[in-house]
């Protein structure tokens, strides 16, 4: 059996949960429909309207939202509610250069700190526990949505941030911490820090960890559970759907239980747009049941992945996502940071740069390695050593404003680009993130 | 005066210094004076040939080359002799980049090649000392 936030929701039956639903997206197509004239305008040319949708069976009606409206609506376009009813923005990289940006009212921000409170504590939190926040604190979601879930659990909440290892360390044995929350990538290199000073996993007071924003397997799971002396749970959210807390693991840690009375999740046919049955592969696509600010109404996250219905141990009725096996674009997740090749490709252009460029990831001590090869042009080529070295450095710095994140470039000469039927491969993933 | 240097954009990996110098070595172009530096990543390999122009048009084809001007001092064999020319060149306030010598026979004697801020100052430093420097008819033969 499990710990629950709220169990009256956690464990409602079926019918319950649909009733809460439909009674939900009724009022919330309503809403978008009579805020949002971004939306109001693809209902008219796909002519649906409001009074179409009398329940999430009908969902399946409503016009898809992209990356690409984000972008097109930027910074305001998908707003449903005044400005002066918002209390916080989040943001996260967009395709090209352009930021996503989600508004939240307090109703929003008390949602979704309530869907992280959930998944801490199904993880075994309560407000005993000292929860140690290390995603990072700002504009990305991590810090801000487990600080909140964990200020409403009633944790002692440490808001570290990131990086710092150190000092986390330090943090983590003085006050005993008994929950981490942060990348697996992090968890796994912390307990290799604490390996190395001579720490034994029993050591800390740790019992479990909540690691997400980006792709883990279960052998990376399993490496972090006997090396920090924990059991470590999966996450899963978006900033554009709320952030952290859309989806979380239980203590069955077999798929991320989907917080259905705020998020409808469909999977999709990629190609077709088609909705498939239960227990498919597909795209997955959330609609915001309840939001007030930001509410998108079937955004396709491009994450492949399965939902399942079947019965869990831990009591939960909540449909569950396996984590995401995939993408159905090109975007990678590195560092916890969505990057897109366009970005790169953007940057390469505005420097003077051809195109021609060649992202190598791979993920050495569990932390990401992230290369990029860029072809020299003659005009940029110096016979002085340390005018190409800044050349590199400068495109470093260029890339590291639009991503977040920092490469490692490295300039190659013309046509070295590895090309597979004459198409030059521009990704080489060599991570192994899907089991 | 000065000569035209050719540099080579050279990945830092095996064969592909040989690539290089093979392509030049196939026209029966003639390695003058060369020095290599390099990175993690990459090399520059820079030439002074017997052919100039030829080299540029060979090279061009397939990689990243860039000429420059550089100056060639002759050097006297004895003891400060660089410090010799070098203490006029910094009187003048001309910075180097890098230095590279070289030699062909007893009679031709040794130089050594100039990366400069400034050639045409530099040039006219070492002309106004008297100290003899190459152009790049003086190369063609030697």
């Amino acid at each position: 059996m499990g710990n629950y936030y709220q169990p009256e929701i956690e464990t409602a039956s079926r019918e319950d949960i649909l009733k809460i639903q439909n009674e939900k997206i009724v009022k919330q197509v309503r809403h978008v429909y009579d805020n949002v004239p971004y939306y109001r305008d693809l209902m008219d040319k796909k002519g649906v309207k409001p009074e179409d949708i009398k329940g999430v069976d009908d969902i399946r009606k409503l016009p898809f939202l992209s990356k690409a409206d984000l972008r097109e609506a930027y910074p305001y376009g998908l707003l449903a509610t005044p400005l002066t009813d918002c209390v916080r923005i989040q943001s996260t990289s967009g395709t090209t250069g352009k930021r996503v940006v989600a508004f939240y009212t307090q109703h929003d921000v008390d949602l979704w700190e309530d869907c992280t409170a959930r998944a801490i504590v199904a993880a075994g939190g309560n407000e005993d526990d000292v929860c140690q926040v290390c995603y990072g604190y700002g504009l990305f979601t991590g810090g801000a949505g487990l600080h909140g879930g964990s200020h409403k659990v009633g944790c002692l909440t440490l808001p570290m941030s990131s990086g710092n290892t150190e000092r986390q360390i330090q943090f983590m044995m003085d006050l005993g911490s008994t929950i981490l929350c942060c990348t697996p990538s992090y968890a796994a290199y912390i307990g290799e820090t604490l390996h190395e000073m001579g720490y034994k996993p029993e050591d800390n007071k740790l019992k479990a960890g909540i690691f997400g924003a980006e792709p883990w397997t279960e052998e990376m799971r399993h490496n972090i559970e006997e090396s920090l002396g924990i059991k470590a749970f999966d996450i899963y959210g978006l900033t554009e759907i709320s952030g952290p807390g859309v989806a979380f693991e239980c203590c069955e840690q077999k798929g991320m239980h989907i917080n259905e009375d705020h998020f409808f999740a469909e999977i999709i046919d990629p190609e077709t747009g088609e909705p498939l049955p239960e227990g498919s592969k597909g795209e997955l696509v959330f609609t915001s049941l309840d939001k007030e600010a930001f509410p998108l109404l079937r955004y396709r996250t491009r994450d492949i992945c399965v939902l399942t219905r079947e019965k869990c141990s831990c009591g939960r009725t909540f449909i569950k996502m396996c984590k995401p096996m995939g993408r159905s674009d090109d975007m990678m997740i590195i560092r916890g940071v969505n990057v897109f090749p366009s970005q790169i490709e953007a940057v390469l252009l505005k420097q003077g740069y051809t195109p021609n460029y060649q992202i190598i990831v791979d993920r050495k001590n569990n932390t990401d390695t992230f290369d990029i090869n860029v072809e020299l042009t003659p005009e940029k080529f110096s016979d002085i050593i340390s005018e190409n070295i800044a050349n590199e450095r400068k495109l470093e710095g260029a890339m590291r404003t639009m991503l977040g994140i920092s490469p490692k470039v490295h300039l190659v000469p013309p046509k070295t680009i590895t090309r597979s039927e004459g198409k030059a491969v521009r990704v080489i993933d060599k991570r192994k993130l899907h089991d | 005066m000065a000569i035209r240097q050719i540099s080579v954009f050279v990945e830092n990996r095996p064969g592909k210094l040989y690539e290089t110098l093979k392509t030049i070595a196939d026209e029966e172009i003639n390695i003058r004076a060369l020095s290599i530096s390099e990175t993690k990543d990459f090399g520059i390999l820079r030439l002074i040939t017997s052919d100039t122009p030829k080299t540029i048009e060979v090279l061009s084809k397939e990689m990243i080359i860039n000429t420059t001007s550089v100056i060639a001092a002759k050097l006297e064999d004895r003891v400060g002799a660089l410090c010799y020319v070098l203490d006029y060149l910094a009187k003048a306030e001309v910075n180097i980049e890098y230095v590279y010598a070289f030699t062909a026979s007893a009679e031709f004697g040794a130089y050594v090649v100039i990366r400069v801020d400034d050639v045409e100052k530099a040039q006219k430093v070492l002309d106004d000392n008297n100290i003899p420097s190459l152009n790049e008819e003086d190369i063609k033969d030697i």
